[in-house]
């Protein structure tokens, strides 16, 4: 059920309020989790990189660890005098940022979190995400065009050549796992997934394997890591696109960064590492808990699945977080790739390269489901759709088997929880 | 009462910015006013349901096409480019043209009977493309391609009898292909020439 429904029974607001409400208190938690989220990973950037070159980074600003530098940061960079220089075009200059700011979170809404736990469930969601994720772009060719600086004006348009090149392979990359389940559904996509590790996408077959390395090198390059991170190549272009921001302004940016980062680690973890689950089977086990507390609060929500899909937010981000160490791994190991390096493994070895993953996934299960009869190899079994099917029917947010019964075949149309998208 | 206010604010949003692109001087400025007009019609597409065309609007029109106009505008802009201002006979021009755009718009709008497609509507915005039987053959695309183009292939399948109907897919590929085909000449017609022998610039 979804936080819609429970408001209106709960509460008895009216539909109109409960949806208002709803939306409020989905965009509250998704913005508050996206403001703590890049505070938490520059922190840890400063510790990766530290270690990684044998010093300690932060250690006493809030006690132990640093744990309290990002917040140092923040107050710092609050008080910064907001600069912008003569020959900018001062309205797009403050426009920049916000810009940047709005696309990274907006890939916020349609990233699912938990067994349905998504603010917006969108029938073709890997898309929308892609869609939105791109338009950072937009953002950092105006701060680099409207800074009025040689410096930014180079970082833009490295970045926008950058970027306008490595969507293709991203893209190709996205549809493999799209073209095992048949859905672009992200949501559906992660539900695909359950039970053990080998039901991940990408150990379906020896080309998604593959493809999973390629779009982490893409994603590098699509949130402009090192060794992508030609935007901002500081021994050349003191710091790219945004060499003349300061204070707030230029936070923004790396604010958008930093939660770009978990974006596309969240497309990788649904895609192809089993979204929310655990991969061991313990959520089979404990399926039993599903039905614990039914109908409490209000009726169709269970505590149980509510406490389950708790777990599921946990093994999500905890998988993130991982992928978003490796990137902070690599940008501390590798060097800077030079631009036109950067182009060549684009265009000469990921877009072909992916392009052939993909023929390779659509002639494995093809060639698997006329010779062996069904599409894997390894993994479910051979009833395991319609069962799937038949239990996949799920009220927004709650991971409920009410649809036991249900014909076979029969899927139940799904309420996207705050319904500001898709309302008949 | 919500989608109204909804609707209200993202057409304010597509027109307002529509608008904006004619009045304002500066091309720079045009393309960002273009981009607030392009997220309002998309913010429209996704009011309707037809997330697909929402997202194809922004991945393309304001990922893509903005980008590259931006990008453009840098490498050439000096002079003449940076404010625009219209010569009166071209005010009078596109004030025509636009005026006769308008009307058959108009009047392909008021030619159509709203309740029929009202009632056509809500079974074809929640078609879904994933299909089990689909899946346990391995073939996978088929409904998707089919849902891409907003045809839900369990109704084909009720209605037809057939999987694999007609749809737009195939059509819509062969065009993808002529645009690979005339960029790829483009840009071996835009590339610098070299006489075989001499010496490299």
């Amino acid at each position: 059920m979804s936080v819609q429904d429970g408001l209106e029974q709960l509460l008895g607001l009216g539909p109109e309020l409960s949806f208002w409400a709803a939306a409020f208190f989905h965009g509250f938690l998704l913005f508050n989790f996206y403001g703590v989220l890049p505070a938490f990973f520059i922190w840890l950037e400063r510790k990766v990189s530290a270690r990684i070159q044998d010093r300690l980074g932060p250690t006493r600003v809030g006690g132990r660890f640093g744990w309290l530098q990002s917040v140092a940061d923040g107050i710092k960079l609050v008080q910064k005098e907001d600069l912008s220089p003569l020959a900018a075009d001062r309205w797009l200059f403050g426009l920049a940022p916000f810009i940047a700011v709005i696309a990274s979170f907006s890939a916020f809404v349609v990233l699912p979190f938990s067994n349905g736990w998504t603010a917006v469930v969108a029938e073709t969601g890997v898309f929308l995400i892609l869609a939105l994720m791109s338009l950072e772009v937009v953002a950092i060719v105006l701060a680099g065009y409207s800074s009025g600086s040689k410096w930014a004006l180079f970082g833009a348009m490295r970045e926008a050549a950058q970027m306008v090149s490595y969507e293709i392979p991203m893209a190709i990359c996205t549809l493999i796992p799209i073209v095992i389940a048949g859905t672009m559904n992200l949501v559906e996509l992660g539900r695909f997934q359950e039970g053990l590790v080998w039901n991940w996408f990408i150990f379906q077959n020896p080309f998604s394997f593959l493809a999973f390395w390629i779009y982490f090198t893409v994603s590098l390059a699509s949130v402009k890591r090192a060794p992508f991170d030609l935007a901002e190549a500081e021994s050349e272009l003191v710091a790219g696109f945004h060499t003349e921001y300061s204070g707030l302004r230029w936070s923004f940016f790396f604010l958008a960064e930093y939660a770009s980062m978990f974006a596309v680690a969240g497309i990788a973890v649904v895609l192809f590492l089993g979204g929310w689950w655990t991969g061991t089977g313990i959520e089979t086990a404990l399926g039993g808990l599903a039905t614990v507390g039914q109908d409490f609060p209000v009726a169709g929500f269970q505590i149980g699945s509510y406490l389950l899909n708790l777990l599921g937010l946990g093994v999500f981000i905890v998988k993130c977080t991982i992928l978003v160490f490796v990137q902070m791994w690599v940008r501390w190991t590798l060097p800077r790739l030079r631009i036109d390096q950067v182009m060549t493994t684009c265009l000469k070895y990921l877009t072909p390269i992916s392009c052939a993953l993909f023929l390779g996934t659509l002639l494995w299960g093809q060639l698997l489901a006329q010779f062996r009869g069904r599409p894997q190899l390894i993994g479910r079994p051979a009833g395991w759709l319609n069962a799937r099917v038949e239990t996949k029917s799920t009220e927004g947010g709650v991971l409920v088997t009410a649809n036991r019964d249900a014909v076979p075949g029969e899927v139940v149309p799904e309420r996207s929880e705050t319904d500001g998208s898709s309302q008949p | 009462m919500t989608e109204t206010l909804l609707f209200y604010g993202l057409a304010i949003l597509a027109a307002g910015g529509g608008l904006a692109v004619v009045l304002s001087p500066n091309i720079v400025r045009m393309a960002i006013w273009l981009i607030v007009s392009l997220v309002g019609v998309a913010g429209l597409f996704f009011l309707l349901g037809a997330e697909f065309l929402g997202a194809t609007q922004l991945l393309i029109y304001v990922g893509g096409t903005v980008v590259l106009l931006i990008f453009g505008v840098m490498l050439t802009a000096t002079g003449p480019l940076r404010s625009l201002i219209t010569p009166g006979l071209e005010l009078v021009q596109g004030c025509l043209a636009a005026g006769v755009l308008l009307m058959v718009l108009t009047w392909t709008l008021g030619g159509i009977d709203w309740t029929v497609v009202s009632r056509l509507l809500p079974q074809d915005v929640r078609a879904r493309s994933a299909h089990s039987a689909a899946l346990s053959d391995g073939d996978t695309t088929t409904g998707l391609g089919l849902g891409m183009v907003g045809v839900s292939e369990r109704e084909l399948g009720a209605s037809q009898g057939r999987r694999t109907q007609s749809s737009y897919l195939l059509p819509f590929e062969v065009i993808s292909v002529h645009l690979l085909v005339v960029l790829i000449g483009a840009a071996y017609l835009a590339r610098t020439k070299r006489r075989a022998g001499s010496p490299q610039s």
